[in-house]
């Protein structure tokens, strides 16, 4: 039978040169409901699918604040997206006791990029098994970073993690321009819960229960929108059906069923880093 | 009541017997004094050894000015005369240090460890340490040391300029103390210099009206005063002036210029006498 010798640990590296456990990490982020987050030129707005386990159940709280000027999205395991932010949440405070001074967006992100990685390369720990979107507005902008747990950190203008994001990422890439030149915080907001909208599965639509929208920005502390709050911005969306109901519009359908064959093919352990075993 | 503060708090010896000291290893006998510290289980600073005097500071228009001599004393002995004492912080903040040389050492140390982590490493640009933070950091590490009855002997001016670019000038010490004005000065120049400068703004906001020129010639004379009546100041000394968007600039070993005494030539004795 086919067996994988070289994912047992995050230590281990396949003859490839892969990290197979950290890889692994990242397929759990893909399991989370979508988050997706976008930058204009002073304002960052992060849009978020909140998932309750039946009918009966909460919603898992997607969103995070960290301090005034700071906000993080998370996607995949709940539970260390708590000890991550915890985490910035001191580093922020730290910073403000110390130096009295906002903790700058790139500061942070690195710092739990830098937690992260040591999990990647010390036996007997595992990585992180959440993606952030981290939102902030500090003295050289506005900023919006992907935080993964392998410990790498982009900026993104525009970025979504978790279920069928490719699709909200299709959405982000078209509307580029517009979305960088928009000077209303509303609009931003538009255009996030459309790229957000994108993600969704047949018959499911954005209510205000499973949607959750944060802000952040110039003369705007970081504010978390959830529940009724949100139905103002619903109400905004031009057409309340998502890509995936629309009879009319095949174009982007078929974008993501693109999406979702990348995402099956990710599951995949390549055959090189296989072995045969007389099992 | 025994007035003896060696015995206060203490059960009384003709009840209980005499105390013990070998418990949890206090040799601390009555006879303890700061000379012969091994009868202490344990003792901070509580004198400076090496000492380094005022440091004197101004803001003006655009920027801020600050001198400070280069003598480090023993006691009375001007021991080291190649003291520098202005440290430089990143590009455009100046810490002044007066007090004991050897904790100002201590934290030229914290300081450059602070340089390198804060401006250094991860510093995507734009984001820099200004005075206001090195300031702020400076404060938070004396007033802990404080705390803990273990003090940094110094009193510090941080200067710089504030994120909005305004000059900005503050005062910390060993207690912790804080403050801010448009001219402040440490030990001996706070008596000396601090009237001197006050003349050029008597009120806070009055920097804004003083040139380069006039705030670096009331420095110079403070500098001078300074030495005529200070008896632990050196007559060379070191010169920083921070100005918006000009690199900072440092002058090294300047003389105190000047100086009269010529009159003492007609001064005789102490009273009646005439030759």
């Amino acid at each position: 039978m086919f067996r994988n010798n070289y994912d047992n640990d995050s230590v281990t590296y396949s003859p490839t040169g892969r990290l197979f456990q950290v890889e692994y990490a990242l397929e759990a982020i893909k399991q989370g409901s979508a988050a997706v987050g976008l930058v204009s030129k002073n304002h960052v707005v992060l849009a978020a699918l909140k998932r309750n386990a039946e009918e009966l159940g909460s919603y898992q709280k997607k969103i995070i604040k960290v301090d005034d000027h700071m906000g993080i999205a998370l996607a995949g395991l709940a539970p260390d997206g708590r000890v991550l932010s915890n985490y910035l949440r001191k580093q922020a405070m730290s910073s403000k006791m110390i130096f009295n001074r906002p903790l700058s967006t790139s500061k942070a992100v690195l710092s739990i990029a830098d937690k992260a990685q040591e999990n990647t390369q010390s036996y007997g720990s595992r990585p992180y098994g959440v993606g952030l979107l981290v939102s902030g507005y500090d003295e050289t902008g506005a900023h919006l970073y992907e935080f993964q747990p392998s410990g790498s950190v982009l900026e993104y203008y525009g970025a979504a993690i978790g279920a069928r994001s490719q699709a909200a990422r299709t959405y982000l890439e078209r509307n580029l321009e517009t979305v960088r030149e928009t000077e209303s915080v509303d609009e931003l907001i538009v255009h996030g819960l459309n790229a957000l909208r994108d993600t969704l599965s047949q018959d499911v639509e954005l209510t205000f229960k499973n949607t959750s929208i944060s802000v952040v920005g110039k003369d705007t502390n970081f504010t978390i929108y959830d529940d009724a709050d949100v139905q103002q911005y619903l109400d905004k969306l031009d057409s309340v059906s998502n890509a995936r109901n629309r009879d009319d519009d095949d174009e982007e359908g078929n974008n993501e069923t693109q999406g979702d064959t990348n995402e099956n093919t990710g599951n995949d352990v390549p055959s090189e880093d296989r072995m045969e075993t007389d099992e | 009541m025994n007035h003896d503060p060696f015995s206060w708090g203490r059960p009384s010896n003709d009840v209980y017997g005499q105390y013990n000291h070998q418990i949890a290893n206090a040799t601390i006998s009555n006879d303890a004094d700061s000379c012969n510290l091994t009868n202490f289980p344990k003792m901070n600073t509580q004198q400076p050894i090496i000492t380094g005097t005022s440091v004197v500071s101004l803001k003006f228009k655009d920027g801020i000015i600050m001198a400070a001599d280069n003598l480090g004393s023993y006691g009375s002995l001007l021991r080291f005369t190649n003291m520098e004492r202005l440290l430089r912080v990143g590009k455009e903040t100046i810490v002044g240090v007066s007090g004991d040389i050897s904790d100002m050492q201590q934290l030229e140390r914290l300081l450059e460890e602070l340089e390198t982590t804060e401006e250094v490493y991860d510093n995507d640009g734009g984001h820099n340490l200004r005075a206001p933070h090195v300031h702020e950091y400076l404060s938070k590490v004396l007033y802990n040391r404080r705390s803990k009855m273990n003090p940094l002997w110094n009193a510090l001016v941080v200067g710089g300029f504030n994120d909005d670019g305004t000059p900005f000038l503050r005062y910390v010490d060993l207690l912790g103390v804080t403050y801010g004005s448009s001219a402040i000065s440490t030990g001996f120049g706070s008596h000396l210099a601090v009237p001197l400068l006050r003349q050029l703004v008597p009120k806070d906001p009055d920097y804004e009206n003083v040139t380069e020129e006039q705030a670096r010639d009331a420095i110079l004379n403070c500098m001078r005063v300074l030495f005529y009546r200070d008896a632990r100041s050196l007559d060379k000394f070191s010169l920083v002036t921070i100005k918006k968007g000009e690199e900072l600039k440092f002058e090294k070993n300047l003389k105190c210029e000047n100086q009269s005494w010529k009159f003492a030539q007609d001064i005789r004795g102490y009273g009646s006498a005439q030759l």
